[in-house]
């Protein structure tokens, strides 16, 4: 009874003493609008990027020799840099050198955190889509071509789609590790989930609420990610049966 | 345009892999006319297929000239996808989008590339569905048909476009034997309308009753070109006579 008693107490203390379950709940927006955004750019970076590196890899061999065969070449080695560097360097480094660096002229915390985590996404995103645009056979790609589809359209309406049916799980992975991963958004200042938990932490003094409290938050944003993309891949996949 | 005039003129028509090395097409030249229903034979490796890409530049010939309709396509200031337009392909493996319905399969090219609305492209696909007997699947899945089913769904996405010449490459070598018939039989159907085709094939009674001339491939050459009375009944050259002796 006693045990139950300090447990409410530190429920009490935690979250409801001076509202102080608002910096979850504002840590939650801020980690949504975080999470959410960077997928968006994750995604535009990486397609293209894929999209780029796959054209290369397919076509440069047979190219015949141009402007388009030369940007694409340069196109290509700008992508593998962007690729080698933000793949081998950790989110936290590259987080603080946009925040202190690149875009050290703005105060506005969020967009750097987007940019950030986009930026960063985007690099893992594009070698994803990547995979699955090879994955399809070239076949499709001669169907495409040959009803008059020039070479973006044959991307968009008839391998992007399918390729991004063979990946989703992964990608799906990718966006589940980005959630987590802007946790640390905390190291620029950002209040978000996790460093809203923290706060409270600093306050009372109690470390056990705020932080199992933060970490179900993210597990069942997970959870609820996952049956989300559980549900659109039966979806997709009834093309199939 | 008269009807004696070359749809499809081919000159010198050479494709190379590393550097000369291999010579799958070694100068070709022909001329398809309008109505004419082409088919082109030759053992395996002889380049006939790599012959039959080079005609919309799915294969990128390294030497030689194709003109369709008069434009010279190989030139690389034009514009192929304009041109593809006009000319279909049935690939070997059918190709259908598995993602699309039998339906989206046809009316995707129709609305986007020329501005179809998709009641016009609908209706348009489905008298054409309705020829080939499969208009019952118009909502099905290309993994839902068989393999016969899925060739004839091929050939009527490629005609959905209203193309001018149909290019046909093995279109029957990847079916089940008693799939053959129902295919072959469309194609007939398309060369009594005077649908301009060639054929790549290994059906030699096809070859003999549709086409109204057949050209004989061996080492990226043509070795013989004649009516198929000519190369089926009196060949001349001593590689037809081999080639004809095994298949026949």
């Amino acid at each position: 009874m006693e045990w139950f008693q300090k447990l409410q107490h530190d429920f009490y203390r935690n979250f409801i003493e001076d509202d102080r379950w608002k910096y979850l709940a504002d840590g939650l927006v801020v980690t949504l609008q975080l999470t959410f955004c960077a997928v968006i750019i994750g995604i535009l970076i990486g397609v293209l990027v894929a999209m780029i590196r796959s054209t290369y890899d397919k076509n440069f061999a047979e190219m015949r020799p141009g402007f388009g065969r030369v940007v694409l070449k340069i196109l290509n080695a700008i992508s593998k840099v962007y690729l080698t560097i933000i793949r081998g360097t950790p989110v936290v480094v590259q987080l603080l050198i946009m925040y202190y660096v690149i875009m050290a002229s703005s105060n506005n915390k969020l967009l750097v955190g987007m940019i950030a985590f986009g930026v960063n996404s985007g690099a893992y995103v594009a070698e994803i889509v990547r995979s699955g645009i090879m994955s399809i056979d070239n076949g499709q790609f001669e169907a495409g071509r040959s009803l008059g589809f020039n070479y973006v359209q044959t991307m968009r309406y008839i391998i992007i789609p399918q390729a991004f049916k063979n990946v989703l799980p992964t990608l799906a992975n990718e966006f589940i590790v980005l959630l987590k991963e802007t946790s640390v958004a905390g190291y620029i200042a950002m209040q978000d989930l996790t460093k809203g938990g923290d706060i409270i932490r600093g306050v009372t003094f109690s470390a056990f609420m705020p932080l199992f409290a933060v970490a179900l938050i993210y597990l069942i944003m997970v959870l609820f990610f996952t049956f989300l993309v559980n549900k659109l891949e039966r979806r997709l996949r009834n093309s199939e049966r | 345009m008269n009807d004696n005039t070359a749809l499809i003129r081919v000159e010198n028509l050479e494709k190379h892999f590393k550097q000369g090395a291999i010579k799958a097409l070694d100068g070709i030249n022909t001329e398809i006319k309008k109505g004419e229903v082409v088919v082109v034979i030759g053992p395996s490796g002889s380049g006939k297929s790599t012959f039959l890409r080079c005609l919309n530049l799915l294969e990128v010939p390294t030497g030689g000239h194709i003109y369709f309709d008069g434009v010279d396509i190989t030139d690389i200031k034009t514009n192929i996808n304009i041109h593809r337009q006009r000319m279909g392909m049935v690939f070997q493996h059918f190709n259908l989008f598995p993602h699309m319905t039998i339906l989206k399969n046809m009316i995707i090219a129709p609305m986007k590339l020329q501005g179809k609305s998709e009641a016009e492209a609908t209706e348009l696909a489905m008298g054409l569905l309705k020829r080939v007997g499969l208009d019952d699947r118009a909502n099905a899945y290309p993994s839902q048909l068989s393999g016969g089913q899925k060739q004839r769904i091929a050939i009527v996405r490629a005609l959905c476009m209203q193309p001018e010449v149909m290019l046909f490459d093995e279109p029957t070598s990847a079916l089940d034997p008693e799939m053959v018939g129902e295919v072959l039989e469309v194609m007939k159907q398309l060369a009594q309308e005077n649908m301009t085709m060639v054929v790549v094939t290994h059906e030699m009674g096809f070859a003999r009753e549709v086409g109204t001339r057949v050209m004989f491939m061996a080492d990226g050459k043509q070795i013989e070109e004649g009516t198929p009375d000519e190369i089926f009944n009196h060949p001349k050259s001593e590689r037809l006579q081999t080639f004809l002796a095994k298949v026949l």
